[in-house]
């Protein structure tokens, strides 16, 4: 290391903090630089790949954590505390004594900081450790270097499967199109495949890539942690720039899949990879029960200051009222004393130390300590664990929990949170007809009860898809393999548990989407156009029947998977599933399909052919002669059969032999989905025989039922987005050469883009295309289905290329580059051609009617936000159980503001009247309310947001259609402020982020839409069903026992601090204490800690069953719940009494008589811990082992710590001398009197309270508890 | 969260089934209810009741003789004398009399009381040093503690033997009490002056310095005696040369400091070995002499003396067996409350139903 001079170490650090501030960073390649000092390499300013997660390092580790830890006011508060008896003239107890119990706390906190930034180091080591491939100019080669070796600038090459070492600028692949696939699994939890574009123009990138031919500058945005964004371009030496963004980013932490290997530029490394940025650690937030806390601890710091008044006052006038200098009056050191205010003055201080527990500082400790009991029982709840998916119920907040138990509100996702997300093509209308495909909707539910038991192997078990029973046989042992995966959602699910885990890696390929069955008459349609069209004409591609299923099929961002080289989950995941998950045979199995080694295989065939059998029975005309195979797959087939495996070989095998694309060919077809709708459309376009057999960037290959591949180009993609609700395609077709946009949306968003309707090219079909569409639509909406348009647009290729340059330049453009690609998106899809119409079902989640209902009757208001049309919304509300036959419901939808207020005051009035009228006192009818998403932006608006809110507070429900995410979350915050009440949001996409962020209680649903939700989230749940169960069950006892422990422990403190109190005025005022201070410190530490907390982990007021059987026992927490003023000040005026108990009966026993202090102080101490223990004791509900021997173990802690001290204590602790203080009170019948009387007067009032509450006037708690026996 | 990493399989996160994680643990839930715990609110109140009984009787059986003698008769002088610091040196002595008119049975224990003296006070009870009282040399001859301060060295910086105010401020009058069998007659009642303090104060706590063929004269040299005593330590007891020193059971009651202000030390207990006071003090006229000592105008403080039996809890204190009788008809109170409130709501478990 050469010797640099301070001042240029200045200059360089102050020139990097710039250069990493800049806006825009320029980044040139370092290989030019090799071997070169540091000071001359030019990407020396940035961040190193080592990570560091590490909080502290070794030798800052002390200072470090305490300056983290007196961060918190509580610990400031405590070593003030014992800074000040370092204070001669204030000192209470002696001041090494007085560290104890604040070094405890701190000790304890600082080995659990630093075990756990050991466990970050070591996995840093781990990661900084990873070897990765760099290529260094040296040796003209990639080579082996470590994770932290990579630096900015550098070339790294990723082989399939690897894991990327940092943020990548994609520069070569070796896939021929330029893509690399990737797994972001890592980062955002969503596991398919997403493709990564090699950065365009930088040369031949199919000739490979040659680093040290690099020569030009990546100009980058500055760091940030938005996944889905990043702007860059590249400056070739000749000044032209290639645009970048996130399509040709690698980043950090994801996998590498399906791709042999690839080339990318480190643009950011270590901890400004957007991974790393986006690794926030875990949330924090206060719950209510908390800030509530902090209130009352504020009350007990005005007590504690009151009682220090009175403290230093009434020494002020003992000492005043003595007539002379008593022998008793002990002067300082130079035997001087002090006048009677200063030393009031200073008794003010010291007293403020003797009662300093009455701010109870372990309460905040064992608050800790509670929830992460109650987090761990809450995470090991089996019925919180779904098998399916293999996950358990994630607490991803920590301090929350107890704030489950007081939600008033819900807000709720409609798809994917109460529904599977998984979507089933249902329904469409294709140029103004209805096809409704009714077979399809029979096979959705369970035929027969049959179909639930398990069949006995070797047997003979009937299957029933689509009204055709057909016998097959089975040969597999496992029972789960024996129900059938498709016939219903029981079956599927026990069947999963084999295949959890690989179900889990998958994305949107689950059974349900596959089982299309065409309609018969849609089918005809097809097959007449196709026949027409086999003429080869233009003319064919104007049906719109077809165009329709081409649409279907191309536009979509579906991934095709069809390797399985690289993604060997997915072939376990076909073999196991045994379903028709993946349309993915293999040749050789057609053929073995009879023997018993292969019986799994079977299933998928079985399956799937009797799915299409009716499209076989079309196909079978003309495509028998594609067979490879002529052997009948099924020995009892039946003629249908026989046609089903030749279809069936018709879909998957034909191909290598038609030829030789860029398609691998006879594996797999997995498909995976960003969303599952897309993935439903494009099964069922495949069922139609329009096959999505490939998708790069630049082209789509589709399979036509006639066997024919078309690979259309595609000119680019407009991206799905909430505010256009649609996508679009732009392609150019093969056979045409027509430019065609394709776009699909949201119908209410499409319709509007109509131009002239399609019909119209067709003479003598007159028909109002889009006028019957919109029927159909508000149809299925009514059926519940989710409704998108199918369009068309035929483009002019001088429109089209001109467009395409603008495109260009938005998506170069650094500046608002968002805004710009939105515009030309929208210039383009105009003069929609209507196509037709899908409607795809959404199945509701197992149970979500029975927890909606649960949670209504708990007195929970229950809102669904979903961006459906309000027909299909109220369908689903009425399904779900939102909304009942019986319940009012008001619609509310409106066009302007003006009618809005209007009918806002009209509802409001009827409302009021309704709740009012004393006749409707009685009934259990609700109120619910219907909105949608615009009328809500009216509602919201300040002026009419109070009669609003006013209205919602009446309502039980409240369903709130076509809303955007924005518009959710700022429903909850309306409803959260305004109300002022607990919040709950759950759902489970990217959409509902917001929401859960701005309710007290963020839950995401794992499961179909990635993590994003889960990530935002403070619990992440798998099923909504579960929701019932955490809210009603686990809320309700973590609100109870952490309330109940709380209000414990303010007890607690101040029932012992008091007795510290009274005996002042017996002393002085002069601080005395009556209790060894060490004792003081163990009651504190050991005899009454555990208890407590115990109480609050393992308490259980009402069990399991009662809670959820009895929802409406939830509603004790809601409000102000159990921890209120009122629960707090009897606390602590039962504090106050049992104290002046526990004080005054000894006090009066021993008046007058001979003895001394501590032996004064033992029985106190001892009936103390009985009185507080046995407080304790009533308050628990039910005791289990651990409560008798934790209880018991502190009774004997107290006695054999307090005797082992007493005994072995003879000068250890100076002036303070308890030598055989209790060995000595224990042979003294006087102490067991004492403590029994002490005892017993002082639970008397509490005890015989408790008795009498509960006999005249029980709560409901308490029936509750009364049902269990 | 992935704790249970050592499962595999498609279930490996699926929570363990058992009582314990699922919160299943057989429990005992008792109903706070007026039929449950009825019996044993009348049971409570039987048992306070008999205990209440028992000790009013046993405290009844018991006998207290308190006398104040601050300035009582003759002792009205020395109370003057000792208002004033300056004549502490000036011995005075007092006799009151007094007179038993039931004779106190069984072992009499005789008490000083006075009244309003802070003993409790936390800087006069740390004035001490337990390492010196225990007979470490270091503590005795060089640095007594400095809690003792500023009463651990004269102002020659000579050590105070025992150090500390509480030391300092020791009670020194002297008792002598006098039986009177006739106008005439009168014998001195024997008391024990030793076995008044605890077996390990006695043996563990205080203990002389290990004095190797030294008297305990010698082995206190080099120390003085605290301000106010007029004699050192090691000459307290004049009639018992083994009640010298830090072993001296005055000083050993006197540094068990008192809980409350107003409390009593055992002085002396009544020595049955002669044939008069073989069953105790017979009833008859009574004389205390007094060596008076002990100011007590500088805090309106009062002295006295206390005769009384002892029972085996204790000597004649009634509040235990009031407040046991008191409690127990509270909770026979209580008892009574519910039991209306169970006949009139809950008997027939109304209130439970759903």
């Amino acid at each position: 290391m050469t010797w640099r001079s301070p001042l240029a170490l200045v200059r360089d650090a102050l020139q990097g903090q710039r250069a990493r501030e800049r806006e825009l960073r320029s980044l040139v390649s370092n290989l030019p630089y090799e071997g070169q000092e540091k000071g001359k390499q030019p990407n020396r300013f940035f961040l190193s790949n080592a990570i560091k997660t590490t909080k502290y390092s070794l030798l800052l580790f002390l200072p470090m954590n305490l300056y983290e830890q007196f961060h918190r006011l509580a610990n400031l508060y405590f070593v003030g505390l014992a800074i000040l008896n370092f204070i001669p003239v204030v000192n209470a107890f002696q001041p090494e004594v007085a560290l104890i119990p604040i070094c405890v706390i701190m000790l304890l906190t600082a080995l659990k900081d630093g075990w756990e930034d050991f466990r970050r180091y070591q996995s840093d080591r781990k990661v900084n450790n990873t070897p990765c491939f760099v290529y260094s100019r040296r040796e003209k080669q990639y080579v082996e270097r470590r994770w932290k070796d990579v630096r900015v600038g550098d070339f790294v090459r990723v082989v399939s499967n690897e894991i990327v070492p940092a943020d990548l600028l994609l520069l070569y692949s070796s896939d021929p199109n330029g893509v690399c696939h990737l797994e972001t699994a890592n980062l955002d939890g969503e596991t398919n495949l997403k493709q990564r574009i090699v950065v365009s123009g930088l040369g031949a990138a199919n000739l490979g890539f040659e680093p040290e031919s690099f020569n030009s500058t990546v100009v980058c945005e500055r760091p940030n942690s938005n996944l889905n964004h990043f702007k860059c371009f590249v400056e070739k030496p000749d000044k032209d720039k290639v645009g970048a963004s996130i399509e040709s980013l690698l980043l950090r932490g994801c996998t590498v899949r399906n791709t042999n290997h690839a080339v990318g530029f480190v643009v950011y490394a270590g901890h400004e990879t957007k991974a790393m940025l986006n690794n926030n650690g875990s949330r924090y937030k206060r719950s209510k029960l908390e800030q509530k806390l902090n209130v009352d601890v504020f009350f007990c710091l005005i007590l504690l200051f009151a009682m220090c008044l009175i403290g230093a006052f009434g020494h002020y006038l003992w000492l005043e009222s003595l007539p002379g200098v008593p022998s008793f009056l002990v002067p300082d050191s130079n035997g001087h004393l002090d006048v009677p205010s200063l030393e009031s003055f200073y008794m003010f201080f010291t007293m403020i130390i003797l009662l300093q527990i009455l701010i109870p500082i372990s309460l905040y400790v064992s608050i800790e300590l509670v929830k992460v009991g109650q987090i761990f029982f809450i995470t090991n709840d089996i019925d919180l664990y779904d098998e399916e998916t293999d996950s358990r119920v994630q607490c991803r907040a920590l301090n929350i929990t107890e704030d489950l138990g007081q939600i008033e509100y819900v807000f709720s996702d409609k798809t994917g949170t109460l529904t599977e997300n998984k979507m089933v093509f249902r329904r469409c209308s294709v140029m103004g007809t209805e096809y409704p495909h009714k077979e399809n909707g029979k096979s959705a539910f369970p035929t027969s009860p049959q179909q639930y038991s398990s069949v006995m192997p070797f047997t003979v078990m009937l299957k029933s898809v689509g009204h055709q029973q057909l016998p097959r046989s089975r040969w597999s042992l496992e029972a789960e393999d024996i129900s059938p995966p498709d016939t219903q959602r029981h079956g599927r699910r026990r069947k999963s548990k084999v295949a959890a885990n690989a179900h889990s890696d998958a994305a949107f390929s689950s059974p349900l989407e596959t089982e299309v069955i065409p309609d018969q008459k849609l089918l005809q349609q097809i097959s007449r156009a196709e026949s027409s069209g086999g003429r080869r004409d233009g003319n064919r591609s104007f049906d719109p029947h077809l165009d329709f299923f081409l649409a279907l099929a191309i536009c979509n961002t579906v991934v095709v998977s069809a390797e399985n080289a690289h993604r060997q989950r997915l072939i376990i995941k076909c073999v196991s599933y045994c379903s028709i998950v993946t349309f993915c045979y293999a040749v050789t199995l057609t053929q073995e399909c009879t023997s018993p080694q292969s019986s799994q295989m079977r299933n998928p065939l079985e399956t799937f052919s009797s799915l299409v059998k009716k499209a076989g029975a079309f196909f079978q005309r003309d495509k028998r002669n594609r067979t490879l195979s002529e052997d009948p797959v099924i020995d009892s087939a039946k003629t249908e059969d026989e046609a089903d495996a030749n279809r069936l070989r018709t879909c998957s095998l034909h191909a290598p032999s038609q030829n030789g694309s860029t398609i691998v060919e006879a594996e797999e077809l997995c498909y995976e989905a960003e969303s599952p709708d897309e993935a439903a459309l494009v099964y069922a376009a495949r069922a139609y025989g329009f096959i999505l057999l490939a998708r790069t960037p630049d082209s789509v290959t589709v399979r036509l039922p006639s066997g024919e591949d078309l690979v259309f180009e595609v000119l680019d993609t407009l991206t799905f987005d909430s505010n256009r609700k649609r996508m679009s395609v732009l392609v150019r077709h093969p056979v045409t050469k027509d430019y065609v946009l394709y776009t699909k949306g949201a119908d209410y968003s499409i319709m509007e883009l109509l131009g002239t309707p399609y019909a119209e090219n067709f003479s003598g079909t007159e028909k109002n295309i889009a006028a019957d569409t919109q029927y159909h639509l508000d149809c299925y909406a009514k059926e519940g289905l989710r409704t998108l348009c199918i369009t068309k647009k035929v483009v002019s290729e001088s429109t089209c290329q001109s467009w395409l340059g603008e495109r260009k330049r938005a998506q170069a453009a650094m500046e608002c580059r968002e805004e710009l690609i939105m515009q030309t998106a929208v210039q383009l899809e105009t003069n929609l051609t209507l196509l037709g119409a899908t409607g795809i079902e959404d199945r509701l989640q197992e149970k979500v009617p029975d927890t909606i209902v649960a949670l209504r009757e708990a007195g929970i208001h229950v809102w669904v936000l979903t961006g459906d049309k309000p027909e299909t919304a109220v369908n689903i509300g009425y399904a779900c159980r939102l909304l009942e036959e019986e319940d009012l419901v008001i619609n509310m939808s409106c066009k302007n503001k003006v009618t809005c207020t209007a009918i806002l005051d009209c509802t409001l009035e009827e409302v009021r009247r309704y709740r009012d009228d004393p006749r409707n006192a009685g009934t259990t009818q609700n109120i619910s309310l219907v909105i949608d998403g615009n009328t809500l932006d009216m509602a919201k608006s300040p002026d009419l947001q109070e009669r609003f809110v006013e209205l919602t507070k009446h309502c039980r429900s409240v369903l709130c259609c076509r809303v955007t995410p924005l518009q959710k979350s700022a429903v909850v915050k309306l409803v959260r402020e305004k109300l002022k009440v607990m919040t709950l949001a759950v759902g489970d996409g990217a959409n509902d982020v917001n929401m859960i962020q701005a309710a007290d209680v963020g839950i995401g649903i794992s499961g179909q839409e990635g993590m994003q939700a889960v990530m935002a989230s403070d619990f992440a749940i798998s099923r909504f069903k579960h929701l019932k169960k955490l809210v009603l069950v686990h809320g309700h006892w973590c609100y109870t026992r952490l309330a109940n422990m709380i209000i414990y422990f303010f007890y607690k403190n101040v029932a012992y601090v008091n007795l510290l109190f009274w005996y002042q005025f017996f002393c002085g005022f002069t601080a005395t204490t009556m209790i060894d201070y060490w004792l003081m410190i163990f009651f504190n530490l050991f005899f009454t800690s555990t208890p407590p907390i115990m109480f609050g982990i393992f308490d259980k007021d009402v069990s399991v069953e009662v809670l959820q059987g009895v929802p409406e026992l939830y509603r004790t927490g809601q409000g102000k719940g159990e921890y209120n003023f009122l629960t707090f000040w009897i606390a602590i005026l039962d504090a106050f009494y049992q104290s002046l108990v526990c004080f005054f009966i000894p006090y009066l026993a021993y008046q007058d008589s001979d003895v001394d202090l501590f032996t004064f102080g033992t029985p106190l101490n001892t009936a103390a811990l009985f009185t507080i223990l046995l407080h304790l004791g009533i308050e628990i509900k039910s005791w289990t082992l651990v409560h008798w021997i934790i209880m018991l173990g502190s009774v004997a802690l107290y006695f054999i710590v307090t005797l082992a001290y007493t005994a072995t204590c003879v000068t250890c602790n100076p002036p303070s001398n308890p030598y055989w203080i209790l060995q000595n009170q224990m042979a003294d019948p006087m102490f067991y009197l004492i403590v029994t009387l002490c005892t017993v007067v002082a639970l008397l009032p509490r005890y015989t309270f408790h008795v009498l509450k509960n006999s005249v006037a029980p709560s409901p708690l308490l029936q509750g508890r009364q049902l269990d026996r | 969260m992935g704790k249970t990493k050592n499962k595999s399989g498609p279930l490996a996160r699926r929570p363990d089934n058992s009582a314990f994680k699922q919160q299943r643990l057989p429990a005992w839930s008792p109903m706070l209810t007026a039929n449950t715990v009825l019996p044993f609110f009348y049971l409570l109140a039987v048992i306070c009741m008999l205990l209440g009984v028992w000790l009013l009787l046993l405290v009844q059986s018991t006998q207290e003789i308190k006398l104040d003698y601050t300035d009582l008769g003759n002792c009205n002088e020395c109370f003057d004398l000792r208002r004033n610091v300056s004549n502490a040196a000036q011995t005075c002595s007092c006799r009151v009399e007094f007179s038993i008119d039931k004779s106190l049975k069984g072992d009499v224990f005789f008490y000083y009381g006075l009244k309003n003296f802070h003993q409790n006070l936390r800087r006069y009870m740390d004035s001490r040093d337990d390492g010196q009282t225990l007979g470490r040399i270091k503590n005795l001859k060089k640095n007594p503690s400095s809690y003792c301060a500023p009463f651990d060295k004269d102002n020659d910086g000579v050590p105070i033997a025992p150090c500390g105010a509480i030391a300092n401020s020791m009670f020194n009058d002297s008792f002598t009490l006098n039986y009177h069998l006739s106008s005439s007659r009168s014998v001195p009642v024997p008391l024990l002056r030793t076995g008044l303090t605890w077996y390990t104060d006695k043996n563990v706590k205080f203990r002389n310095p290990r004095a190797d063929n030294l008297t305990l004269a010698e082995v206190f040299e080099g120390t003085r005696p605290p301000l106010y005593w007029q004699k050192p330590v090691y000459s307290l007891d004049p009639h018992d040369p083994n009640n010298n020193g830090f072993i001296n059971e005055d000083l050993i009651v006197w540094m068990r400091e008192a809980a409350f202000p107003n409390f009593k030390k055992l002085y002396g207990i009544l020595n049955r070995a002669d044939p008069i006071f073989e069953k105790g003090l017979p009833k008859g006229n009574y004389t205390i002499d007094i060596s008076y000592n002990f100011p007590v105008q500088h805090f309106q403080g009062r002295k006295g003396v206390v005769l009384t039996t002892l029972t085996w809890f204790g000597g004649q204190n009634h509040f235990l067996p009031i407040a046991y009788l008191v409690t127990s008809s509270l909770i026979l109170l209580a008892a009574v409350v519910l039991t209306v409130a169970w006949w009139k709501f809950g008997k027939d478990g109304k209130n439970m139903k759903e």
